[in-house]
């Protein structure tokens, strides 16, 4: 994004000095997708939860994390992919965001953590109609794996008559 | 003295003072003749002008000190109270509160000397008793005069006080104290100089000449002294009522002082700030005889120098000091906490006993357990208590302000207020006052008509504003009621109407009750003309937010042309309560054991159709059943046939019953928020954490209705 800073580095110390983020790579499905390191608070089992009545269903309901009541949502639910399906692999993963406070999100699985350049990532184009882009903030590609980078804030926002 | 340590406590006594003040200066102007009145507002007066004094804010001690006089002369009975005479100190007492308040925001008092007050107060000192001070004031004078001569040279020289620099308000204080008769002394205080304990000596001294009089000035000032940061000698200058001889032998008497010189001190001369440097110049000279003199002579003037520089750099670094709120909290209170803590330190021991031996009994175990559970309970009880503080503090300004909006409104009114010692939440309390502020006003404003159409009406000319509190199971309950016109639904629901709020059919569908709550949606004002008082559109709204805020309620009780009611609900506590635990399905749920009436086992053939809905009749009156399970939307595991379990809830006069599967048991809970998320779900009020980790949601009655 920022390419301005390194303009008078020499071409070497250009990989390093990139302004570089770090993803972890969760799967959903067949897909994978990850979410800015920067913005997870936790990463835990599958547990109980206790579902709240009256809310949107992706709202599956809230935990018990360190004495703090934290709601969890089903990412599955709020794309519009097929409902959960709690395995052994099955994580929350609880994110902190400014606006949004704690909240945690059920993915099917955790894989492992990337560290994207910015010259790996690639903005998305929106002429795409589909919903599900809307979720998506760019695509990393990292060893010819393509990555969908989730916009969290578009993730954890609350939709209208959902 | 640093004083930032003592500043939470001076902003503390001080608005306590006021308040004192305010609610004494109040009954003055019902008994202008009440001595017991007048002796402790010159009391509060006094007080607040020496902590003014001490914290080191001039302009505020002069304020206290003018208001004093005032008062020692209607103490005498120089000085008769008059109408006039209340309002000059009510404004004076705003005065002081605006000092108050700058100081908590800045730690400093602020730039408004406030003349016009002083002006107006020593008017009135000297509209009565103008000469007789005049008389008094000669005689020391006179006095003094035999004592001067005596002085020889060379003590002169030691008269170090006349080097002290005084600045207006001191100057003010100390003509003022000369005009009333008062002696006004310097004094120069030398201690040997094998003392070791200079400061402490020092103190002493002060402590001696308190005991004759006030000490209005020190050099070095007391902070230094305290820290020892003087040489061998000090000066300070005093007022006081007696002659100076006891007040020097008293000084001396302290153990390790070598020499104490004293004299009347000329104001005319000391308030000569050109002769201040020219004292300093003589030391200067007389110095070549005594070389002693210059090692004393030269701190000294350093000393004067560090202090100037420090008064600078702490006007110029005045951020904003951040006052803590604090609680202040009876010994009486702490006792009984510290007393539970020990009980459960030897309840945790006697459990650690237990598992180190061998052997032990599930029983004895229990019993453990349940002791330390009801130390627990106590404990929470205990601390919650600490942080209740009545409602008075914040209730007591009212009288002032309803007296104020008399006036301003020319209104005859009277404020009738009961059940000022409620005790509620501090953090509650804190947060109450402008909800109830705007109440009162409205009430004043809009509740109450004019007096001559009270005449006109049959009702009593004087309004009645009635301000009650009351706890009411776990809720305290804060009413406030006015005796005026109530509130015209017609005129609400025209307006309500007009606005676009609500359209004419669904007015015709509302209840006059309804309606009436249309005044708690923002930016609704019924009053016909924009007032000074009230009625600017904002009020009803806030009022609504900030006690739903707090987690309490407001509901509204209008007769036309009788009056009406605001009643204000809110939770004793905000974080722990007590909760019936239940389940429906296989889900828990917890109840605020606040809410529930009783807890009812109904056949199914009690069960009545009303309009459709189910009700049952208990007692004599019909409730209406909720069926959780449907609410919530859960399978309910009971069959058709089966009893029901009704927990009856209330919720002001009303009752419901709410159908559950199952009774868990009455646990104290701990409430924590859902978060934003789950806002939306009404029916939910916050979660708690159970025992075993797991999150069961808790549910607020009140909602269901």
């Amino acid at each position: 994004m920022d390419e301005m800073k390194v303009v008078d580095k020499s071409l070497d110390s250009d990989r390093i000095e990139y302004d570089t983020t770090q993803f972890i790579v969760i799967k959903l499905g067949n897909e994978q997708y990850g979410i800015d390191i920067q913005y997870i608070d936790n990463i835990l089992r599958m547990q109980n939860i206790t579902r709240v009545p009256k809310v949107a269903p992706y709202l599956k309901g809230a935990i018990n994390l360190r004495g703090e009541v934290i709601p969890v949502m089903s990412i599955r639910q709020k794309m519009g992919l097929p409902a959960d399906e709690i395995t052994k692999a099955t994580r929350i993963i609880i994110l902190k965001l400014e606006q949004h406070g704690m909240i945690g999100i059920m993915v099917d699985e955790v894989k492992e953590v990337v560290t994207l350049n910015n010259g790996e990532i690639e903005k998305v184009s929106y002429d795409n109609k589909e919903e599900k882009t809307t979720f998506i903030s760019g695509i990393g590609k990292e060893d010819g794996n393509l990555i969908s980078l989730l916009d969290l804030n578009a993730v954890v926002a609350e939709k209208e008559n959902a | 003295m640093d004083t930032s340590q003592y500043l939470e406590i001076f902003l503390d006594e001080a608005k306590e003072h006021l308040q004192n003040l305010n609610t004494q200066i109040l009954d003055l102007e019902q008994e202008p003749e009440n001595m017991d009145t007048i002796n402790e507002i010159f009391r509060a007066a006094h007080s607040l002008k020496g902590m003014a004094g001490t914290m080191g804010y001039k302009r505020m001690q002069t304020l206290t000190h003018d208001m004093e006089n005032v008062f020692s002369e209607v103490r005498n009975g120089n000085i008769t109270v008059q109408a006039s005479t209340i309002d000059i100190l009510f404004q004076c007492l705003d005065a002081l509160e605006e000092y108050v308040n700058n100081i908590q925001e800045s730690a400093d008092e602020g730039t408004n000397e406030n003349e016009p007050i002083i002006k107006a107060l020593n008017q009135i000192l000297n509209g009565s008793s103008a000469d007789e001070p005049k008389q008094e004031k000669e005689e020391p004078k006179k006095k003094a005069e035999p004592e001067k001569t005596k002085k020889s040279d060379e003590e002169n020289g030691k008269q170090k006080w006349h080097s002290i620099k005084l600045d207006d308000s001191e100057k003010h204080v100390l003509s003022e104290a000369k005009s009333k008769g008062m002696n006004v002394y310097g004094l120069s205080v030398y201690i040997e100089e094998t003392c070791i304990l200079k400061a402490a000596r020092a103190f002493l001294v002060f402590k001696a000449v308190e005991d004759y009089g006030e000490i209005i000035v020190s050099q070095p000032s007391a902070q230094d002294i305290e820290d020892e940061k003087f040489e061998y000698e000090f000066s300070l200058i005093v007022v006081s009522d007696q002659p100076l001889e006891p007040i020097l032998k008293a000084a001396k008497s302290v153990s390790e002082i070598q020499e104490v010189v004293g004299d009347v001190l000329n104001i005319e001369a000391g308030a000569d700030k050109e002769n201040g440097t020219e004292v300093h110049k003589e030391e200067g000279t007389a110095v070549e005889t005594s070389p002693k003199e210059v090692a004393k002579g030269v701190p000294q003037q350093t000393a004067t120098k560090k202090e100037n520089k420090k008064s600078q750099t702490a006007k110029s670094t005045g951020g904003k000091p951040v006052v803590n709120r604090t609680v202040r909290v009876d010994i009486e209170k702490l006792d009984d906490l510290m007393n539970l803590v020990s009980e459960l330190i030897i309840a945790k021991n006697s459990l650690v006993s237990q598992t180190s031996t061998e052997g032990t009994s599930a029983t004895s175990f229990n019993e453990q357990i349940e002791y330390l559970e009801s130390v627990t309970t106590n404990l929470h009880e205990s601390v919650m208590k600490v942080r209740m503080v009545p409602i008075e503090s914040v209730v007591n300004k009212f009288p002032r302000m309803i007296r104020d909006l008399q006036k301003k409104l020319n209104k005859k009114m009277e404020l009738y207020m009961t059940g000022e010692d409620t005790e509620l939440d501090r953090t509650v309390v804190d947060e109450i006052g402008d909800p109830l502020m705007h109440l009162l006003r409205n009430a004043a404003d809009h509740g109450l008509e004019t007096n001559e159409v009270r005449k006109e009406r049959g009702k009593p000319e004087i309004g009645s504003i009635f301000l009650d509190a009351y706890q009411d199971g776990n809720n305290v309950v804060i009413e406030v009621r006015d005796d005026g016109n109530g509130i015209d639904a017609e005129a609400v629901k025209e307006k309500a109407i007009e606005r676009g709020t609500i359209t004419e059919e669904q007015a015709m569908k509302m209840s006059d009750k309804e309606i009436i709550n249309l005044l708690l949606l923002p930016s609704f004002s019924t009053a016909k003309e924009v007032t000074d008082v009230s009625g600017r559109g904002v009020g009803l709204d806030v009022v609504k937010s900030k006690i739903e805020a707090l987690s309490g309620e407001v509901e509204v009780k209008s007769k036309l042309g009788e009056g009406s009611t605001w009643i204000i609900r809110l939770p004793l506590t905000l974080a722990i309560i007590q909760a019936l635990m239940v389940s429906i399905g296989n889900e828990k749920y917890a109840i605020s054991l606040g809410s529930i009436q009783t807890i009812e086992d109904i056949t199914p053939q009690d069960i009545k159709l009303v309009e459709n809905k189910e009700v049952i009749h208990l007692r004599g009156t019909v409730i209406p059943l909720i069926r959780l399970n449907e609410v919530l939307d859960i399978e309910s595991q009971g069959s058709a046939d089966d009893n029901l379990i009704v927990v009856i809830v209330k919720k002001g006069d009303n009752l419901a019953g709410l159908v559950v599967d199952e009774l868990m048991g009455q646990q104290e809970i701990v409430i924590k928020s859902l978060g934003k998320y789950v806002n939306k779900c009404k029916i939910i009020s916050g979660a708690t954490i159970l025992g075993d980790g797991e999150v069961a949601l808790i549910l607020d009655a009140n909602t269901l209705f």
